[in-house]
């Protein structure tokens, strides 16, 4: 107790309102108006993202084809498809090439050289970093048939471009380099969304942190590895797991080489297109895109322990 | 160690702003300086542009009979601690402690038994392992100073090294600051917008307005002879009274009283001269009875200063004020003498102080 020696003059005494009591119900809705409210959003989700994932599911077991006979009445035919996929050379040879295409165009591309323009634009104003962030934003925005025509145009053999540019006519790059082409191609349309993620993240670097390493005598490197990359750690990963998925289901390769020339460039996505839609053969398009989500369940599950484990 | 040179400093930002204005300033080997001033007046980037994290628009820094104007911050045998220390999160306090060593390449062991040797006299033996972020603001203090020590800097740079912390924290951080710079010996410039704090721990301090110093001098001098009436409104946890005088004689005529004419400014004023008194409440004696040569009105407020009181009066209109031990305070309403004291009291003609 303290001790008073000059009382308060006495005051009106207020009594407090019961507390309310405070539950996790914070909303004060219920549980029925509370999920009369969420309602709509589950059954949206329900009918556009769970029921095609497990239709998909089921489609693997069957021999459901495009058209003839199985389409009409396709017959389980349990783990068949899922064999065909794993013993199938080509599946294989999909999934090395969709690898070489996350890791150059994604982690190596998109990542190197959205966060090298992010730190090169850090403390710069004017000009020069509106017309290199309106660039690099254009090529992310554009729509992919625009974008598409503008890098076959590009990379032309005889009318091309780079090859007027460079002045090797008939150099042909979609067939001589798919895959090289289209990983140039998906970190040149994909770097904006690692350059601005990058730029605000390095926003929240102190200053005084950098300059503290700057006095130590830190050179580039070592402010980036004892300063930067510990504080931006979080952005990292959750920057690689978003841009490995959107770049192992991208589909646009498709619209620049069609997977060819003799499946070079068949990444997964363009594989199950080919097999359920250009062959017809649904079942087995449907085993392979169940294993293509197992594999983004595996790679997401692993960013998602980095992020969480202890820096 | 070594002194700090600062010849024709000026920093001019882009956009025109001139932060530094052609500075000249010595800091002698060993010295704990403090450059006081109100915010935007130039004092951290004073300390910047020394550090070299700010680029000299013109002039050098010299530190140690070296030219440095051009060298990287790295370069410059310095140490700062930061106004938010600057600890990195993701080290723990020996591995902080140790940054610098590493970046200067010694090895493992005796980065970190040095690291241990510092830590152990700022009392962090028991923290070496802990994290930043599972330290107290005071704590955090002393693992940046211990940072600093570690590097066997010449010379050591404050931003405001007080200013994160609670009041109480504040004066015995200002204790501790004063005492290891004095056993350390290293020269070291700080920078604070309290007076209080470089009054109480400086030995010598530069006053700076808009880019210029207004002052340099020890505490003693700034407080007791403020070189204009910018430092003496400025210093002082009480502000000075500055008053409109004008010269009748040998009085000095304020708010209609007669004063005597300082000793400071003896012989040096021409009659009838309108010039600025000045004088401390401190330095003023407080009468309840008519007194020759004071300063006469009404008691019009009254502030508990804890062991003094501060009083007001309404003097013709004009406000003074002056401090009254304990127990001598009057009752509000009262008429009440002050004296100055004659060899306190100063006269400031156009800003400046008239002495011979």
């Amino acid at each position: 107790m303290a001790q008073v020696t000059s009382p308060p003059k006495p005051a009106e005494v207020v009594s407090p309102a019961p507390a309310r009591r405070y539950s996790s119900d914070a909303a004060g809705l219920g549980r029925l108006r509370a999920g009369a409210f969420v309602a709509p959003a589950l059954a949206l989700i329900a009918v556009f993202l769970v029921f095609p994932a497990l239709w998909v599911i089921y489609l693997g077991l069957t021999n459901y084809r495009l058209t003839g006979a199985a389409a009409a009445e396709p017959q389980f035919v349990g783990l068949d498809n899922f064999v065909k996929a794993v013993t199938d050379p080509e599946f294989w040879d999909s999934t090395w090439l969709t690898f070489q295409f996350v890791l150059g165009s994604a982690v190596i591309g998109q990542v190197v050289l959205g966060f090298t323009l992010a730190w090169m634009l850090k403390d710069r104003r004017g000009t020069l970093k509106s017309v290199v962030e309106g660039l690099v934003i254009l090529a992310w925005i554009l729509p992919s048939a625009v974008v598409s025509f503008l890098w076959v145009a590009l990379l032309d053999r005889d009318a091309g471009t780079l090859n007027a540019l460079l002045g090797i006519p008939g150099f042909a790059w979609l067939l001589d380099h798919p895959m090289l082409s289209i990983i140039i191609f998906n970190t040149w349309r994909g770097t904006a969304f690692s350059m601005m993620l990058y730029g605000a993240a390095l926003g929240n670097v102190p200053p005084s942190h950098l300059e503290s390493a700057r006095l130590a005598g830190a050179s580039g490197w070592q402010q980036l590895r004892d300063v930067v990359f510990p504080h931006i750690r979080g952005h990292i990963l959750t920057n690689l797991l978003l841009i490995s998925l959107w770049t192992f289901n991208d589909f646009s390769p498709f619209l620049l080489t069609a997977g060819g020339p003799d499946g070079k460039s068949e990444v997964l996505a363009v594989h199950v297109y080919k097999v359920a839609l250009q062959n017809g053969d649904l079942g087995y398009g449907a085993a392979i895109s169940t294993v293509i989500l197992l594999i983004n369940l595996v790679v997401a599950v692993f960013y998602l322990r980095l992020l969480r484990s202890k820096k | 160690m070594a002194a700090i040179e600062l010849r024709g400093l000026t920093k001019v930002y882009p956009g025109g702003v001139k932060a530094l204005d052609s500075l000249d300033l010595t800091v002698p080997d060993g010295e704990f300086f403090a450059l006081l001033g109100p915010s935007g007046c130039g004092k951290t980037t004073l300390l910047r542009t020394i550090a070299g994290l700010e680029t000299a628009t013109g002039g050098a820094v010299v530190i140690g009979g070296r030219d440095v104007t051009g060298v990287q911050p790295g370069g410059r045998d310095i140490a700062m601690v930061f106004q938010d220390y600057a600890l990195f999160p993701h080290m723990d306090v020996s591995d902080n402690i140790a940054y610098p060593l590493r970046i200067k390449k010694v090895p493992k062991a005796a980065r970190h038994a040095k690291a241990a040797e510092v830590g152990a006299r700022l009392g962090l033996e028991q923290l070496m392992d802990r994290r930043p972020g599972q330290l107290s603001g005071g704590q955090q203090q002393r693992v940046a100073l211990a940072r600093v020590m570690a590097t066997q800097a010449q010379a050591f740079l404050f931003d405001e090294p007080l200013s994160n912390l609670d009041a109480r924290l504040r004066l015995e951080a200002r204790t501790f600051l004063k005492k290891l710079q004095r056993e350390l010996g290293v020269t070291t410039v700080f920078v604070t917008h309290d007076q209080a704090e470089a009054l109480a721990m400086a030995d010598r301090m530069a006053v700076m307005e808009a880019g210029h110093i207004r002052q340099i001098g020890t505490p003693a001098e700034v407080f007791q002879r403020p070189a204009n009436t910018f430092v003496a409104a400025f210093i002082g946890s009480t502000p000075m009274n500055l008053l409109d005088a004008v010269v009748r004689g040998d009085t000095l005529e304020v708010a209609g009283c007669k004063l005597p004419v300082p000793a400071s400014a003896e012989g040096l004023l021409t009659e009838g001269e309108k010039l600025v008194y000045g004088v401390r409440p401190e330095y003023m004696t407080y009468s309840a009875q008519p007194v020759d040569g004071s300063l006469t009105g009404g008691v019009v407020i009254l502030e508990n200063l804890g062991a003094s009181h501060l009083v007001t009066l309404d003097v013709a209109g004009v406000l003074v004020q002056a401090v009254v031990p304990e127990g001598h305070e009057p009752a509000l309403g009262e008429q009440g003498y002050a004296v100055p004291r004659g060899d306190r009291a100063l006269v400031y003609r156009d800003g400046e102080l008239v002495t011979a």
